[in-house]
């Protein structure tokens, strides 16, 4: 025990001594969290658009000022002719043209009937949908107006309610994600290049033939990271909750304790991967290269799993951030206790399990 | 020049006599290429819902027929209560519930309205907005179909209706790979390029092999472009080859010029391992550049216009993004395969990508000393 | 001063390498404390010290991979501050952590270094078959470095690091860790350098190889604390081995 005690100490020093390292792995989570927090969002605003109005009358002037003091679009550009229209997209820079038929406003009062197009530039599908959206509740809005100066029809009325997120807000959707992904991101990079360092150094073979049995090293590399990324963790929940308004509307231990299951599974994978590594570079490159865009794009952190194709949320499954990213959520946002979410946590506990597991088997073989 | 045949040939021994290295540079990005561009969709559609019917009548029967009829909307559940109902949100098998009040179908014939609850799961704050969306339109559609049924009422005037039309240009069938792929490849090979270019150096450094070129009378451009080239080869190759392979397997199409794609390119390739060549300047050791170029790998990543579009962000943001070579990049590349833009239309973009690769490159050279101080 | 075609000086009493009150500070810290000596052409000179007396910050100095705080250096007539360039297009260098690239094979590393010291192609398949015969690993030309012995691998560092026949060659610590037998070869191939004309400015602290040498100087905590002949020095202590010299000078 002595010995293990010992060897974790001298894993401290290794870590606390490398200042610009610390730095590092504090800092840059903490700074991406609040940069991304506040940047990437889903809403729109500010879209530039080109007007194309073969009327030109009260009507048409009066919807375009609906649309343009919705503080979602701005007029970029008038265009005179349909001719002007594809190399106006081609630039780049407006994402929607609306056309309004000539004679519109008598069209509308005399026949009943009148017709606008709406013309998306589908190049960013996601953005073109919800532009779309957005322009087409502004036309409805201004039928609704004009529609209660006459004679009311017959009509449904839909009352939406939103739960868990009352105004919609796009953070905190992608909070949870974030964390999720930052925090597997750097405690896999921490662990990986941990031992494959001692191995390029060759003080691995030191740490061999001592009397440190392979699971005691592993274990030992792990525990001084795994405080790092707790306090990370906590840092990040922080920062959720008093700087993006995230509630927490469950329980806060449990949160605390299922986070730092997530950081423990993270930290496996960092290990077997370093574990399999003959070197630095190829440790970092694996870890980075082959965890990032994954546990982004398959987690659930911005595309909703349910609507990728079957394969894809199979494979899903094994992404430890798309679980981890279901407990915050139910945790955080829904206020659910541990009965809901023992599936999940399970799941996480049966990766960390195999992924040490396995680590010390390769270890093992790899000494050979 | 002959020289730099020389270090050419050293480099590129090196890279590919490392065994793992060849699959983490061709392999894994394609394949992740290939993998990820069918995840990366925002359509909506298999969206469980849970209906509470208190009035069960023919007429709250037709409203909810309506939503499954368009194939988009999963009735899992017929509750009772609304709380019930709401256990389904905590336990992920509902997104969205229909709660229809007692006398909906009475009221509506008696005073030609009638209201209808949605609740919608918030949660994912775009899909919740969405569904939302498609919501109101199935209510309003079946309000239109069912009015000159069960009114009965004659004789009042027609309000004025505005019809929309919609069309999509550039990707008429909203087909998100068309979007993603061109995105995730730019993310791919940033990554390769940035991470082997910066770690490159740092490693001679370390191993201590940088200062036997050092003493060599090897000048410092040629040093500088002996480690860059080889890497600039490699991201152009994958580039061009990922590229052909959006083009076949996703049907990406390609309306514009591959000469100015490839232009763009290699400005763009110079600019990254600037950026590379650049961290290595003032780390010591492998591990510091790589969290380093980590560190703007992921920024570039998230705020690059690949996953979320540029127009969301506030406007600080926006104008953090015009830093950001990877927005610049993957723009112009959409535009001109999508959209078929021609030189002129992506000028812009040449000039500021030049320019951030003139400033990153000159910057590195200069803090490149092969004598200490 | 006489000037030489390329603008540099020409030696003047055939001292190749030149230096007077040379002196490195880091900081606070004096690695190397105004050191002056000369070293005449053809010479095997030992630049002895134990370690982190300065010898390899002012191995560096010589070379250009470091600019000095203050003194005055030339090496084969070029200035230390103002013409590093020229400098290392005449000399060698082996540095004691490293030469050769451990994941290129043998014939490779030949390669590459004879086209970065500017051999034609033709001098350079010569080159390489003549260090394979003499060095007899004709059968390794294909083998990676990192799977020869240390021994093989020194003496390949060191035929490669004069491949282009340059005026000097500076050796820092190339014999440490092998068997004496090894060692004992390394030396006769630097003989053999120096019989062809090649300064050696070889560093070392094994103090017997300072036998080998023509003069040798002895550094301590950055000073040159004595500068001549093996035998001379041994007369002057009354000792029989360099060793003993050391052991004298070092208390």
């Amino acid at each position: 025990m002595n010995r293990f005690k010992g060897f974790l100490i001298k894993e401290f020093y290794h870590i606390f001594r490398d200042f610009r390292t610390l730095l590092i792995l504090f800092g840059m989570p903490v700074a991406q969290i609040l940069l991304f927090g506040f940047a990437i969002t889903n809403e729109i605003k500010d879209v530039k658009i080109a007007i194309l109005d073969e009327a030109k009358d009260n009507v048409t002037r009066e919807i375009s000022d609906k649309l343009l003091s919705s503080g979602y679009f701005i007029l970029y550009d008038n265009l005179k002719s349909v001719k002007d229209i594809e190399p106006e997209f081609r630039k780049g820079i407006i994402k929607e043209v609306i056309i309004f038929e000539p004679n519109f406003s008598q069209n509308l009062y005399k026949t009943g009937n009148a017709n606008v197009q709406l013309i998306a530039d589908a190049s960013e599908p996601n953005l073109a949908n919800m532009i779309v959206g957005y322009t087409s509740s502004i036309l409805m809005d201004y039928q609704k107006e004009i529609a209660k100066s006459n004679n009311t029809n017959p009509s449904i009325n839909t009352e939406v309610k939103m739960r868990f997120n009352p105004n919609l807000k796009s953070v905190f959707m992608f909070v949870p994600g974030l964390m999720a992904v930052i925090l597997l991101l750097v405690s896999a990079l921490m662990t990986s290049i941990s031992i494959t360092k001692e191995k390029e150094m060759g003080t691995m073979e030191v740490l061999l033939v001592s009397p440190l049995k392979p699971f005691q090293i592993i274990v030992g590399k792990v525990i001084p990271y795994l405080l790092l990324a707790f306090v990370n963790a906590f840092v990040i929940l922080g920062l959720a909750q008093f700087v993006f308004g995230m509630p927490i509307v469950g329980n806060t231990i449990l949160l605390i304790l299922e986070s730092t299951l997530f950081v423990i599974v993270s930290l496996s994978l960092g290990i077997l991967i370093s574990t399999l590594s003959n070197n630095q570079q190829t440790a970092m490159m694996a870890s980075l290269g082959g965890l990032m865009l994954p546990t982004i794009i398959l987690s659930g952190y911005i595309f909703p799993i349910e609507n990728m194709p079957y394969v894809l949320q199979l494979l899903s499954n094994i992404v430890p951030a798309r679980w981890f990213i279901t407990i915050i959520k139910g945790i955080m946002l829904k206020g659910s206790n541990f009965s809901y979410i023992m599936k999940e946590t399970f799941v996480l506990i049966g990766m960390a399990l195999f992924l040490i597991l396995l680590s010390i088997k390769k270890f093992k073989t790899r000494l050979e | 020049m002959r020289i730099i045949r020389f270090i050419l040939k050293k480099e590129f021994l090196q890279i590919f006599r490392n065994k793992a290295m060849i699959p983490i540079i061709f392999f894994m990005p394609l394949a992740q290429l290939l993998i990820l561009s069918n995840a990366a969709t925002y359509e909506i559609k298999n969206i469980k819902f849970s209906v509470v019917d208190l009035d069960q009548s023919k007429f709250s029967r037709e409203l909810i027929s309506k939503f499954t009829s368009t194939g988009y909307f999963i009735l899992t559940e017929n509750s009772y209560s609304v709380s019930e109902a709401e256990d389904g949100f905590k336990k992920n098998t509902s997104k969205l519930i229909i709660h229809i009040p007692p006398d909906f179908e009475k009221d509506y014939r008696k005073f030609g309205t009638a209201k209808v609850q949605a609740i919608i799961n918030g949660e994912d704050g775009a899909a919740a907005g969405i569904i939302n969306n498609y919501t109101t339109n199935i209510v309003q559609q079946f309000a239109k179909g069912v009015e000159t049924e069960w009114t009965g009422v004659s004789g009042t005037e027609k309000n004025p209706r505005i019809n929309i039309n919609y069309s999509n240009w550039f990707n008429s069938e909203l087909d998100y790979k068309t979007y993603m792929v061109p995105g995730i490849l730019v993310a791919l090979v940033s990554m390769i390029g940035l991470f082997l270019a910066g770690m490159n150096i740092v490693k001679e450094k370390e191993i201590g092999t940088i200062e036997q070129l050092n003493v060599t009378p090897i000048k410092k451009s040629q040093f500088i472009i002996g480690k860059l080239l080889p890497f600039w080869i490699i991201g152009i190759f994958e580039l061009a080859f990922g590229t052909t392979l959006g083009f076949f397997i996703f049907n990406v199409p390609m309306l514009g010029s591959p000469f100015l794609i490839l232009l763009l390119a290699g400005i763009y390739l110079l600019v990254i391992l600037g950026m590379g060549l650049f961290i290595s300047t003032f780390t010591n050791t492998q591990q510091q550049a790589m969290f380093i170029a980590w560190f703007f790998m992921v920024i570039f990543m998230l705020m690059g216009g690949i996953f979320t579009p540029v127009e969301s962000m506030p406007d600080w943001a926006q104008t953090v993004t015009f830093f950001n070579p990877i927005s610049h990049f993957s723009r112009a590349m959409r535009m001109v395969m999508l959209k078929g833009s021609g030189f002129y239309d992506v000028l812009n973009t040449i000039y500021i990508l030049s320019g951030y690769a003139f400033v990153m490159l000159t910057f590195a050279i200069f803090r490149y000393k092969k004598v200490e101080g | 001063m006489l000037y030489g075609v390329d603008g540099g000086e020409i030696m003047v009493n055939e001292n190749i390498i030149y230096a007077e009150n040379l002196t490195k500070k880091f900081g606070n810290f004096t690695a190397v404390n105004s050191i002056s000596f000369s070293v005449k052409k053809g010479e095997i000179y030992g630049f002895l010290g134990a370690n982190g007396a300065g010898k390899t910050t002012a191995i560096r100095m010589l070379c250009g991979l470091s600019t000095p705080t203050s003194g005055k250096a030339t090496v084969a007539g070029f200035d230390v501050y103002k013409q590093t360039e020229n400098i290392k297009k005449n000399i060698g260098y082996m540095s004691q952590k490293f030469s050769l690239y451990e994941d290129l094979t043998v014939n490779e590393n030949i390669n590459f270094y004879g086209g970065i010291y500017g051999l034609t192609d033709k001098e350079i398949k010569e080159k390489t078959e003549y260090l394979l015969d003499i060095l007899k690993i004709e059968d390794a030309k294909n083998k990676l470095i990192k799977s020869l012995p240390l021994g093989w691998k020194q003496k390949l560092a060191f035929s490669i690091s004069i491949i282009h026949n340059p005026k000097i060659v500076f050796l820092d610590e190339p014999t440490g860790g092998v068997d004496p037998v090894t060692r004992r070869q390394f030396w006769n191939m630097i003989y053999e350098a120096a019989a062809s004309g090649v300064t050696v400015f070889v560093t070392t602290h094994y103090m017997d190889e300072a036998e080998y040498c023509n003069r040798v100087s002895i550094m301590a905590e950055g000073v040159i604390a004595a500068l001549d002949t093996p035998g001379n020095l041994k007369e002057k202590y009354k000792v029989n081995t360099m060793h003993e010299v050391f052991v004298k000078i070092a208390r």
